[in-house]
Order: structure tokens, then sequence, then C-alpha cells
């Protein structure tokens, strides 16, 4: 591929977050345009330049509607990855790059828009699922259920102690305490808390699990040659893909038949080299990471899988304060994450990533230009960036 | 009288899932397997995925298990499992079965003594209308 035809990201625009339900005087359509309008305006861009939309995972916000709602003349691009929950939200970036760099269109927003009130909530059962036979009549309803029998046989193999899964939730909360924009502002949670905190599927507490939130987010993607007549620092897009291991498509939200070698693990083994390949980078090239969590043992995982640290050692990474801003070797959820920030399936963290290497970050880290972000871990497709500043 | 009350959801007959729900209601555990290569599957598909034969056979489980892992459920994510709070939901493995686990429940058992490792028996849940699922309990409590 031609360098002037890499795929940069060149905007980034989001609703408020609230809490689950805290959005109700407007539709979630209406949230979702309102992200993808305030993304393209943030590019120094107008309706009159994109022409493409992509999400992911029965996204309800339509790109064929969306381009009638914001009066795109041409839509050449319209893209939904299957299944994988949050685990689609890197791969609706793969997806948009991947639409720029082969021509297929110009320049393609990314989106997500989530309004747990007006919908379904995702920590509660309804949601119909692939093999539900197998689980529901079991009283296996929901991701943290679900999850947790995999972080569970984890625990059983590694060493890895409800300790470690607190310095992944405190640390989320305190980068939160940071940032305006989170739910959890201003709301600070100590070690006490976290241990008080009630079960919900063992060994998850409380904290452990993802906030439920209103929100929607949209990035802009477009060529590096249009990107560097644009206002915004260039962002490279350095690689991101999506994929899975054998097993994993009816795996922890079905019937947990995942290969005995992979079964507790986030399914990132084979992805995580590939993405570094791609962007012909090591792990130790990470200036910063915003790692999907949803719930906190399976960043834990992915610190492993990413590379990061060696199987079975995430725990003692955490525990010396590797994941902690400023003075950690690896700042990780900068924005508080999706513990703490919001959770609008996983692309709250793609932004951040694009705010890190702006310099934008509210739990800035110096001289950032390299940041990982991943997508839904535990899932397929799950996916993963590498994003680049020039 | 059933683990769970009568408002739990059910099995719903679907496409691959006749057989295996067959074998249930005749308290019968049963994984699919692949007629040709012999290949065992779970949950049920209409094609092997080594062989890519299309021909199945059912294999009857063995009545002991052994727990792969397990969660404490605390939190009611529907409104059937509130007075059942905390049950055990647990992926169980056949050691004579390479390739194939089962989601079910260990019942029978204060949760907090649930071990990865331990030896289950099953036992067939009467959820009424003709219907049978298949949970477990320790081998240990039905010695005592």
């Amino acid at each position: 591929m031609a360098e002037n035809n890499k795929a940069c990201i060149v905007g980034i625009g989001q609703s408020e977050f609230t809490r689950w339900g805290g959005i109700h005087d407007r539709s979630q359509f209406q949230i979702t345009a309102e992200a993808i309008s305030a993304a393209i305006a943030d590019a120094g861009l107008t309706v009159n330049d994109v022409d493409g939309f992509a999400s992911f995972s029965d996204d309800e916000n339509e790109a064929t509607l969306m381009q009638v709602a914001l009066g795109v003349p041409v839509l050449r691009w319209s893209s939904m990855v299957w299944g994988g929950g949050g685990g689609g939200s890197i791969a609706a970036l793969s997806q948009a790059c991947a639409a720029v760099e082969s021509g297929q269109a110009h320049t393609v927003v990314m989106y997500r828009g989530l309004c747990q009130g007006q919908g379904q909530r995702f920590g509660q059962a309804g949601k119909k699922r692939v093999h539900g036979n197998y689980i529901l009549p079991y009283g296996l309803f929901a991701p943290p259920q679900m999850l947790a029998l995999m972080m569970q046989r984890y625990m059983h193999l590694y060493p890895i102690t409800h300790d470690h899964l607190a310095e992944v939730a405190l640390n989320a909360r305190a980068n939160a305490n940071r940032n305006p924009r989170a739910v959890m502002y201003e709301k600070p949670l100590t070690r006490e808390d976290y241990f008080n905190g009630r079960w919900i599927a063992e060994p998850f507490r409380l904290y452990d699990c993802c906030l439920e939130t209103d929100g929607a987010c949209a990035v802009v993607v477009t060529t590096k040659e249009r990107a560097r007549d644009l206002k915004a620092p260039l962002i490279e897009v350095a690689s991101a893909i999506h994929g899975s291991g054998p097993g994993w498509g009816t795996g922890p939200l079905g019937s947990h038949n995942m290969p005995d070698e992979d079964y507790a693990s986030t399914n990132s083994r084979r992805l995580a080299p590939e993405l570094f390949a791609r962007a012909g980078m090591t792990p130790a090239d990470i200036d910063v990471a915003q790692i999907y969590d949803h719930f906190s043992g399976l960043v834990l995982m992915a610190l492993e899988e990413y590379g990061f640290c060696d199987k079975g050692e995430s725990g003692a990474f955490v525990a010396e304060g590797s994941i902690r801003w400023p003075n950690g070797k690896l700042p990780i959820n900068t924005s508080g994450g999706q513990l703490s920030e919001a959770y609008v399936h996983g692309v709250n963290l793609l932004l951040e990533g694009v705010r890190q290497l702006r310099g934008e970050s509210t739990s800035q880290v110096k001289d950032a230009r390299t940041c990982l972000v991943t997508g839904g871990l535990g899932v397929s497709p799950t996916s993963g960036t590498i994003l680049r500043r020039h | 009288m059933s683990y769970f009350p009568k408002e739990m959801p059910r099995p719903v007959p679907a496409m691959n899932d006749t057989e295996f729900l067959r074998g249930c209601a005749e308290r019968h555990l049963r994984f699919q397997a692949c007629a040709a290569c012999g290949m065992l599957r779970h949950p049920p598909m209409p094609i092997c995925s080594h062989c890519h034969s299309t021909a199945e056979k059912w294999v009857e489980a063995p009545t002991t298990a052994k727990v792969y892992s397990f969660t404490v459920v605390h939190h009611a994510s529907h409104p059937a499992v509130k007075a059942s709070l905390p049950y055990v939901v647990a992926l169980l493995e056949f050691p004579a079965l390479p390739g194939v686990r089962l989601v079910s429940n260990i019942t029978h058992v204060d949760p907090s003594e649930v071990r990865i490792g331990m030896q289950v028996d099953l036992w067939w849940d009467d959820i009424g209308e003709d219907m049978f699922l298949p949970r477990f309990r320790p081998m240990e409590k039905i010695k005592a």
C-alpha cells in the first residue's frame, strides 16, 4: 500500500456519558448522530466529505438512516461487524481503515451509540443468544457470569489474586477521578470499598464489572494524504485487525467448548503478535494502552497475551504499579476505562487513545507517541489497534 | 419440584438441538459425534468441523463428571433466580469424552465448597411438561 493511502484518525466526537437510563430526553439514534456530527466537526470536515459508516455487533443505529439524517450526499461504504459484542469495536475501525486504504471510500465514520435505558441492559438476561438452550436453563444469563467461568479457571491455573483484580479496578477509578467526562468523576474508590463491594459472580465483585451507561462515540478515518490537509495532529492507524481462534463463536456466551489451551484467555493469543508485526513494533514500543475492561480480570489476561509480561505474571506486573499513571511502565485505561469512565462498547477507549496521542488526556502520558487499544476480550471476534503519532 | 422455579427459561427445540433435547427428555445425556471420523462436538452443529461430514451419531456420556470451572452467582440477572441465590453454574468435563464440556449446575452442596477438579454425579431435574435437565451433585455427598 502506498504510504499516502495509510488510514489516519482525524476526528473524534462523543455525547455526554451517563449511568444507564440517564439519557431520556433524546433517542439513542439522536445522540449517536450528535457524536458523529461532533467528530466530523472536530476533523474540520463537513458531511460532504463523509462517504462511509462502520459499526459493530447488532448496532441499532442504521448507517443508511444515518446517511439520511445527517445529509451525507453519497454513501460508498456501510458495514457492521458480526458478533463479538465489544470485540467488534476495533473490528469496525479495521473495516473503516480497509475501506479508505483500498479506495472503496474516502472518509469513513466509525461509531457506537448505546442507551441502555431505552433498550436492553447488557447486565440482564434477555438478549437472544446463539445456543441459549445450553446456558439459560442453568442460570448463565449475562456476561459477568459467563466470563467468570473463564476467570475462575485462570485464577486456578496461575498466581492471580483478588488483590490483582482490585489493582485494575482502582487504577481505572483513580484515572476517572481526573476526567470530568467520566461517570465516576469525583467518586473516589478505596481498596476497602472495593473489597466491601458485593459479589456479582465469583470471582467478580461489583467493582470488577464495567459500568452500564448511556452514551455515543465516533471517530473519523481517512487517508494520510487527506489527513495532512487537516488541522489535527497526524495519528496513523499503524495496524488494526480482528479475528478469533477456534471454538470461540459459541464460546463464553454459549457452550464454553473452546480448546483447553485457549480456555482461560482473551482469545488474543494469535491476534496480538500479528498486530505488532503489521505495525512493525513490539510491546516495548507502546507508550500507553487502553485495554478493553468489561471485567477487571480480563485486563490481566490481556497484558500477558499482548506480551507486556509472561504468562501468569500479570498479577505481579500490576502489583508493582506498572499500569498506574503517571509513573508506571505502561499506564492503562487513562480515561477511567469502561470500569469508571463509561461503557460505550469499547469506543470510548479508542477516543482516549487518540486524546493521549494528541496530548489532550486528563491523565496525559508525557510524550506519548504510540497507543494500543483493544476491542472486547474473550469473545469472537476480538480486535486490537496500534495508533502512532508522527 | 425443580431446582429453579418454573419461570426459568426452558430449552426451546431448534434446528440442531432436537436430538440433544430428546435425550434429556428420556434422561439420557448424549453428545453429538461425527459418524464418519468420530470427533465429538458440543453444542450440536450441522457439520463436522474436522472432516466436514454431515453424518452424525450420538454418544452416551458417563454419569460422573469433573468440574473444569465454575462461578457462584450472587446477582440475579433474571427475576426467576432471585430465590435461588447464590447458585453454582459449573462447566463440566468428561475425561473419556475429549473436546466436549457441558454448562450445568452443582446442587446439594454449599457453594463455598465447590472446587475445580471436584467429581460430580449426574441427576435429572424434572422441569415439568415431560422435560428433564442434567444437573450434578458432588460424589462425596452421595456416599455420605
